[in-house]
């Protein structure tokens, strides 16, 4: 799996959505991301990348395209 | 009527300090109580009336619930995020004569409805399986346990506690009610641990307090809470379930290190709010254990014969007396004009032990109830539902992860059982697994052994 497809799964997983979604996918923009499924998704990213985020990380962690360049900082390269 | 022991009475010798803070204003206890008089009357809202108040963390949804309360009509907390068809059923259920959503006030009937006239306010039992069940609290007891519980906190007027939870749920309440009680500050925010914001209000308002339930602690630990600097926080609490020993620890040994208190405590909805406490000087080497019970109430423990327990280190369902203990249930309107059925003794569900000390430890429940995310889900009571929709399932799991058991194997089935769940309970789907399983564990007489399935 590439590292963008792993990206992509962790959102898939801890949402219960489709690849489809992904795109314009933010922070309350559906009823899973809420902050329960926060914690939840920052906990698989996590795992897979075996990183560990920065608070200030976890809370700017707003949507699925801000948290691509959030994750370069962690030298994930998607 | 019991004025007396109507707690928002004579709060207006607070004057001019400030009981409720936002990000753009400050109400004063003066201002407060002209908003309350001015909305209970300009609404016509009478005496006794019953009010569906739909509220969120803001000043306007206090001061429906303060103007309520004071003035002795009867308020139904309710959750701004209900699902509508749970909100019409309890209008055709309770025939409420109100109900109020912000500065929206819509009057149903003008109907005077035979309240018991103890009742103060009926509150969800935190359980969220959209039972219409509501816990009927008197004055008496809010006043009760609200005194208590500033008494064990010592809540001074110094002290500005901020909003982590909604005040529909009895933590988030009692919090709010112990804080204005005291002369002392709520900041209101509906803002959470994940807002940027949320931070920047902590150190910038100086916030002293706040309280979090299980999954929220999680939460914090996530945030790596103890690298944040947050000099004026005094005290943090705990409750809603039980927060798993690491965890504890953890934040036990952290608040201690900063110098700050750390307070695990206990409590239903049935018993207004709080039961029991640990004292801050106990965090850390009663790790697990619920405490003592709060000033004015009283554990005792008892056996399935339902003899007393004298022994420590000795399992019981575990009994609370105080005058916080609430009148009962109510199912539907007609359950307003019961007494009393309580007489101030709670049968709690769990089964507890006391050790050597007289610190009570929870062993488990009697009846099967699960934790998600500080709800309170009764497992036969989402069984019934799941069943009443024609998918029959066996749910069973720990705290924040209920496990649904179904003998189909569709995976259409089993994705619709998971959403079924998460509507019905409103809560986040990552709460549920549903399983497959060929045959549910049953012993000889059919009943089906749940310690078996997980």
């Amino acid at each position: 799996m590439t590292n963008l497809e792993k990206y992509n799964q962790a959102f898939i997983d801890t949402f219960a959505i489709s690849n489809d979604q992904l795109e314009n996918l933010a922070y309350q923009s559906i009823e899973a991301w809420d902050s329960v499924g926060h914690m939840s998704l920052i906990a698989a990213l996590e795992e897979a990348f075996d990183i560990m985020f920065e608070t200030d990380d976890i809370i700017d962690f707003s949507s699925y395209q801000h948290g691509k360049e959030i994750i370069k900082k962690y030298d994930v390269e998607l | 009527m019991m004025s007396n022991y109507n707690i928002f009475n004579g709060l207006e010798k607070f004057g001019d300090s400030i009981a409720l803070e936002t990000e753009t204003e400050k109400i004063s206890y003066t201002q407060l109580n002209n908003l309350a008089t001015k909305f209970f009357n300009e609404h016509k809202i009478f005496e006794r009336a019953l009010v569906f108040l739909v509220c969120k963390n803001s000043v306007q949804s206090i001061v429906n619930y303060f103007a309520c309360l004071k003035n002795n009509a009867v308020p139904v907390l309710i959750n701004a995020n209900i699902n509508h068809d749970l909100l019409e059923r309890l209008k055709d259920l309770y025939k409420p004569n109100f109900i109020v959503r912000e500065n929206e006030v819509t009057a149903l009937n003008l109907n005077h409805h035979a309240i018991n006239q103890d009742t103060a306010i009926l509150l969800t039992t935190s359980g969220s399986t959209g039972s219409p069940k509501f816990v009927k609290q008197s004055y008496k007891n809010i006043f009760a346990n609200t005194k208590s519980i500033c008494e064990y906190l010592k809540i001074s007027p110094n002290d500005k506690a901020i909003t982590t939870m909604p005040m529909s749920y009895t933590y988030g309440l009692s919090i709010l009610q112990t804080h204005l009680f005291s002369g002392a500050c709520v900041f209101v925010t509906e803002k959470n641990f994940f807002s940027r914001d949320f931070w920047n209000i902590m150190r910038e308002k100086k916030i002293s307090t706040f309280g979090a339930v299980p999954y929220t602690y999680e939460m914090l630990d996530k945030l790596r809470f103890f690298k944040m600097d947050l000099p004026d926080l005094k005290y943090v609490t705990q409750a809603g379930g039980h927060l798993n020993a690491d965890l504890q620890k953890k934040f036990a040994e952290g608040f201690k290190a900063q110098g700050k208190n750390f307070i695990v405590m206990y409590g239903a909805a049935e018993a207004t709010a709080r039961m029991s406490y640990v004292p801050a000087e106990f965090s850390t080497s009663k790790i697990g254990s619920i405490g003592v019970a709060i000033p004015g109430g009283k554990f005792e423990l008892v056996d399935d014969d339902g003899k007393i327990i004298a022994q420590p280190e000795t399992a019981g369902e575990l009994v609370y007396y105080g005058d916080n203990v609430t009148l009962g249930y109510a199912e539907n309107y007609n359950d307003l004009a019961k007494p009393d059925e309580n007489h101030g003794r709670l049968l709690t569900g769990d089964i507890a032990k006391f050790d050597a000390e007289g610190f009570f430890y929870i062993q488990g429940r009697k009846k099967r109830f699960l934790k998600i995310f500080g709800n309170r889900i009764n497992l036969a009571e989402l069984e019934e539902i799941l069943r009443n929709n024609n998918f029959e399932c066996a749910c069973a799991g720990v705290d924040d992860h209920l496990k649904i058991y179904t003998t189909n194997s569709d995976e259409n089935v089993t994705n619709e059982i998971k959403s079924l769940a998460e509507k019905t309970t409103h809560l986040n789907h990552s709460a549920f697994e549903v399983k497959f399983i060929k045959t549910f564990p049953r012993n000889e007489a059919g009943k089906i052994l749940y310690s078996e399935l997980n």
